[in-house]
């Protein structure tokens, strides 16, 4: 009944729409000619006006084929690689002929080891080596995939839970190589647009891991709290001006526990009060403290006494105290996890070869059923610094504490390259007399902020009193013959 | 024995009733005026052999539910994510210390949406954990979620005896101990694991040395180096060999770790399409010809970073064009031979044998040795001043740590198997193997009418599942039956080419293969994947059954 009506009522609309149409037609042709030739006109104009090609201000000179054909003839690229000097130390490299541990044989000459990072003395350890061969028996070497495609095994399983106990965290995540591990972990989280403050002695694990973050990187004095409040204070007055952007941008202060490049220890107590009174999240690297600071060797944190909940993320290598392959990171899951979909070197490589893993997890049982091993070794580096003390012409850089630390020129000649001649030759006479050293290397252009060159001396557990003592003797009378 | 030489590139002709190529890959765009100006002169000598490699494009209908699956799963995540904030629905995720509430937030939270809304549905397919080597068959531990997969609960039981189609152990190398894994073990007992010190410091040892002359002598190349981490290996060298003002040309779906090692040069990269040689020489053209951009200075040098086989299309890279290319531009050429090594190849030389091409062609060889050779680490190879120059600055070798001396022993003695310096030919019958085991798999997948991406002698099949929901049913079924298979999707692969991903083995036996296959078959017809609208083979069976042996 009613349903009709609309259409009615529309019908009704358009043809009195239809009347109103035919009205301006009628108009149209009683209009003047003139008006109508003009309107004609500028119909047409508008149209040439779509249709045209663009005006070009200037006829682009395009290159004939012939010049092209010139152009690629005559480029000449530089070779890949330019040459290099055959007497280079890294293509005379040291050889080694079996096993790296206490008593190695480099170039065929038996000396005692104080360069591989060795701390625990578990590179040959029969326990890990007995552990390592029944995974072997077990899954043979490799897993033959990342950990996503099956390449995740209870081995890795167990590490992860192993280490994220033994650092009292809840989760602990593993890479199959030390340096991809705080490499991965940094570019994780801090994105283009964040700010990571970085001590200037940063690892080039942690300069790489920044590269590849492509955020805004702000070097602060090593160990200097101070600087590095002046920066986070920088920020803060930048924040204040743009607190939108502020919102998003994330802050991160990145850290080494004990610092490879200088052997000295982080203020780990100032950069917590610094990390809650600006709200910056705090990045811990601790590859050299880690198996070696603190009562059960759980690194910096506990050898300050520190909550490991103050600090965001973890990292460390499994390749020195632990003597095996890879590195993990610990902390909380919230942190932690995101690393599973986001850490490159976790999601795009191989996981770790079970044997190496079984490796790692004897070694922490070692660590953990013989906690005394820590202050043996603080005993053996305190001895050892103690003795380095007062050579004429070299000074012991790095804390006491720390397993590994450096020799340095007290002077140097003015040239890098002639004072790395000097440490060389201090380091030849030594290995002479049977104490395998090594210089500190570093790729020269490729770094931050270069250390000046040493001498890494490296103190392990198996090394004897006698032994330390021999060494520091031989390198205060090997210095002093070529120094002076 | 229908394939003595174990020709990996002689048969291609016999299908011809296949598409030859597709968009990708057709030598017919010649409508791009600067490429057919490019090959006007000089025709270079190219590879003359049909590169079979196909990549089917999906029926409309497909893609329109693919979308719709991702729109209604986005959707509802969008709703689930409104009750979690509401505080109706329970949210699994981690939280934030207390503590540190005021911080700015870690993660965006549109960053999570997908993980939190759709992965999370699907993630028991990932990350599955095994607990025997990775060999033909491996042991899954089972594990169940009682929270729709936010955590995991191991129920003990362990399905043994599950048919691997997801580890890259393509010569079936990594396996549990045996006897011809002896010498690994002494290596371990006399070297132990670690070595605590990096190459350019008291890093060096002799086994590193044996295995680098080996590595050379293998790839008949003058001299290669080894790197304790595949990924890293691209990582840490690419930045070593270019810098600023040198460009790097990289094909777009190069593995992440070329694309970092890339991005980490600090040179300008530019991207051609997958595999595509016309996309290639207009950039190299471009570049060649109008040199850096603002300055106008011509390219210090160019790079060209290729894959030998592709690990998610199982493409094989076009290597006679390159090289023909790469010749006519003076460009350098750098190939991941990742997957390629030991896999394809009459002798598992690598996708420079498979072309017959010669070694001296490519400017720098690097690989992995977590596949074919069931280890870990990576190498670089190629002439010696190369070698010595990265000896020098390789960011691996100043500071990373040095390979596991019985990592090392593990290559070594798998390349020795393969080279038949242990005195057998197993080695060789199992890249034969290998390559036999691919026909056969690739062949009757294509019969039963499944899309299969990739090149015919790629070990790597790729099958489209499209759809986000056949992806989850398709791991779980096949788990059920005891097939492990491995799924990848977004963000690996484009959003609607969701896909499984086999990669045949020498030590799939062919009733192993056909156990796939059968159950393949039945999820086919039970999912409806069979999508492919190619004719099917008429052809009698192309395999020859006779040819078959087994690995003894």
């Amino acid at each position: 009944m009613y349903l009709p009506c609309p259409v009615v009522q529309n019908i009704k609309v358009s043809c009195t729409s239809w009347k109103c149409a035919l009205e301006d037609v009628a108009w149209i042709i009683s209009a003047p000619a003139y008006h109508l030739i003009l309107e004609g006109i500028l119909i047409l104009w508008i149209i040439r006006l779509l249709f045209s090609k663009t005006y070009k201000l200037q006829e682009r000179s395009d290159l004939t084929v012939k010049e092209k054909e010139e152009l690629i003839e005559e480029w000449q690229p530089e070779p890949l690689v330019p040459p290099v000097s055959g007497d280079h130390p890294a293509l005379n490299y040291n050889v080694v002929s079996g096993p790296p541990s206490h008593n190695i044989v480099v170039n065929g000459k038996k000396c005692v080891n104080f360069a591989s990072f060795n701390f625990l003395g578990l590179l040959d350890d029969p326990r890990v080596k007995a552990a390592a061969l029944v995974s072997l028996r077990k899954y043979g070497v490799g897993t033959c995939g990342p950990r996503g495609f099956y390449g995740t095994f209870d081995v890795h399983l167990d590490l992860e839970d192993r280490l994220a106990k033994f650092m009292q965290t809840e989760e602990a995540i593993i890479y199959s190589y030390g340096f991809a591990t705080i490499a991965s972990a940094i570019p994780a989280y801090s994105k283009r647009g964040d700010i990571v403050f970085v001590d200037r002695a940063a690892c080039f694990a942690i300069q790489k891991g920044l590269q590849a973050s492509r955020s805004d990187i702000q070097l602060f004095k090593h160990n200097d709290m101070a600087d590095l409040e002046r920066l986070l204070k920088e920020q803060e007055i930048e924040d204040q001006k743009n607190p939108r952007k502020a919102r998003v941008t994330r802050r991160f202060i990145v850290v080494e526990g004990l610092y490879m490049n200088t052997g000295t220890i982080c203020p780990l107590p100032e950069l917590v009060k610094l990390k809650y009174k600006y709200k910056a999240r705090i990045f811990l690297e601790e590859s050299l403290s880690f198996g070696v600071l603190g009562e059960h060797g759980r690194g910096v944190t506990e050898h300050f006494g520190i909550s490991i909940d103050d600090i965001d993320l973890i990292s460390a290598n499994m390749e020195n105290s632990l003597a095996s392959i890879g590195g993990f990171c610990c902390g909380r899951s919230f942190v932690i996890d995101h690393q599973r979909l986001s850490g490159q070197g976790y999601c795009f490589s191989a996981s770790l070869p079970p044997l190496l893993a079984a490796a790692a997890i004897e070694a922490l049982n070692i660590m953990e059923e013989n906690p005394g091993i820590f202050s043996v070794l603080r005993e053996k580096c305190k001895r050892i610094h103690k003795a380095l003390q007062g050579i004429s012409g070299l000074k012991v850089v790095g804390e006491s504490f720390s397993p590994a630390f450096h020799l340095q020129l007290q002077e140097s000649t003015g040239s890098r390259e002639d004072d790395v001649k000097l440490l060389q030759e201090i380091v030849n006479h030594c290995m002479d007399r049977s104490i395998a050293l090594t210089q500190a290397r570093y790729l020269e252009k490729e770094e931050k902020c270069l250390p000046p060159p040493s001498i890494r001396v490296v103190v392990t557990v198996e090394q004897t009193d006698e032994e330390l003592e021999r060494a520091a003797r031989t390198i205060k009378e090997v210095a002093q013959a070529v120094l002076l | 024995m229908a394939n003595p030489g174990g020709g990996a590139v002689c048969n291609g002709n016999l299908h011809n009733h296949r598409k030859q190529s597709d968009s990708l890959q057709s030598g017919n765009c010649t409508k791009n005026g600067i490429v057919k100006e490019a090959q006007q002169n000089g025709k270079p000598h190219f590879y003359d052999k049909p590169i079979v490699e196909s990549f089917e494009e999906a029926p409309l209908h497909v893609m329109v539910f693919t979308y719709l699956g991702y729109g209604l799963g986005t959707l509802f995540g969008y709703f689930r994510d409104f009750l979690r904030n509401c505080g109706i629905e329970k949210c699994n995720a981690a939280v934030e210390r207390e503590e540190q509430k005021d911080f700015v937030p870690l993660y965006q939270n549109f960053e999570n949406f997908y993980t939190r809304n759709l992965y999370m549905r699907i993630r028991d397919n990932w990350n599955r954990p095994i607990c025997s080597a990775p060999s033909a068959l491996f042991d899954v531990m089972e594990r169940v979620s009682d929270d729709y997969n936010w955590t995991f609960r191991f129920t003990g039981r362990i399905i043994k005896d599950v048919i691997n189609m997801g580890s890259y152990n393509f010569l079936g190398l990594a396996a549990s101990y045996d006897e011809s894994m002896k010498t690994v073990k002494d290596v371990l007992e006399q070297y132990g694991l670690g070595v605590a010190s990096t190459r350019h410091e008291m890093g060096s040892l002799d086994k590193h040395k044996e295995l680098e002359n080996l590595v050379a002598e293998f790839l008949n190349v003058e001299a290669a180096m080894v790197f304790g981490m595949g990924f890293a290996t691209n990582s840490m060298n690419i930045p070593a060999l270019v810098g600023k003002g040198c460009l790097i040309l990289s094909d777009e779906l190069n593995h992440a770790s070329l694309v970092l090692g890339a991005r980490l040069s600090g040179a300008t990269i530019r991207i051609f399409k997958h595999n595509n040689m016309q996309s290639l020489e207009k950039l190299l053209r471009d570049a060649v010809i109008y040199g850096q951009p603002r300055i106008r200075r011509a390219w210090k040098k160019i790079l060209i970073l290729v894959e030998g086989i592709y690990s998610m299309e199982g493409s094989i890279v076009n290597l006679p064009q390159i090289v023909a290319l790469k010749k006519k531009y003076k460009a350098y050429l750098y190939i991941d031979e990742a997957h390629s090594i030991g896999s394809v190849g009459p002798t598992g030389r690598g996708v420079v044998e498979f072309f017959g091409l010669d070694p001296r062609d490519v400017d720098v060889f690097m690989g992995t040795f977590t596949k074919s050779f069931g280890a870990s680490g990576g190498y670089i190879a190629g002439r010696k001043d190369l070698v010595d120059y990265l000896r020098v600055h390789s960011h691996s070798a100043a500071y990373a740590t040095s390979m596991s001396p019985p990592i090392a022993e593990q290559i070594i003695r798998s390349m020795k198997f393969i080279m038949g310096l242990d005195g057998t030919t197993q080695g060789l019958q199992r890249v034969r193997q290998l390559a036999k085991n691919t026909r056969y798999f690739r062949q009757r997948l294509n019969e039963m009418g499944f899309i299969i991406y990739g090149n015919e002698e790629s070990p790597v099949v790729p099958l489209l599942l499209y759809m986000p929901a056949k992806v989850a049913a398709f791991a779980r079924h096949l788990l059920n039956r005891k097939i492990g298979v491995v799924v990848v999707g977004f963000p690996a692969t484009p959003l609607a080419e969701a896909r499984a991903r086999f990669c045949v083995s020498a030590a799939h036996t062919r009733e192993m293969l056909d156990t796939v296959l059968e159950n393949l078959d039945e999820m086919g017809d039970l999912l409806q994947l069979k999508y492919s609208r190619h004719k099917k083979s008429a052809r009698p069976e192309l395999y020859d059954e006779t040819s078959f042996e087994l690995d003894d």
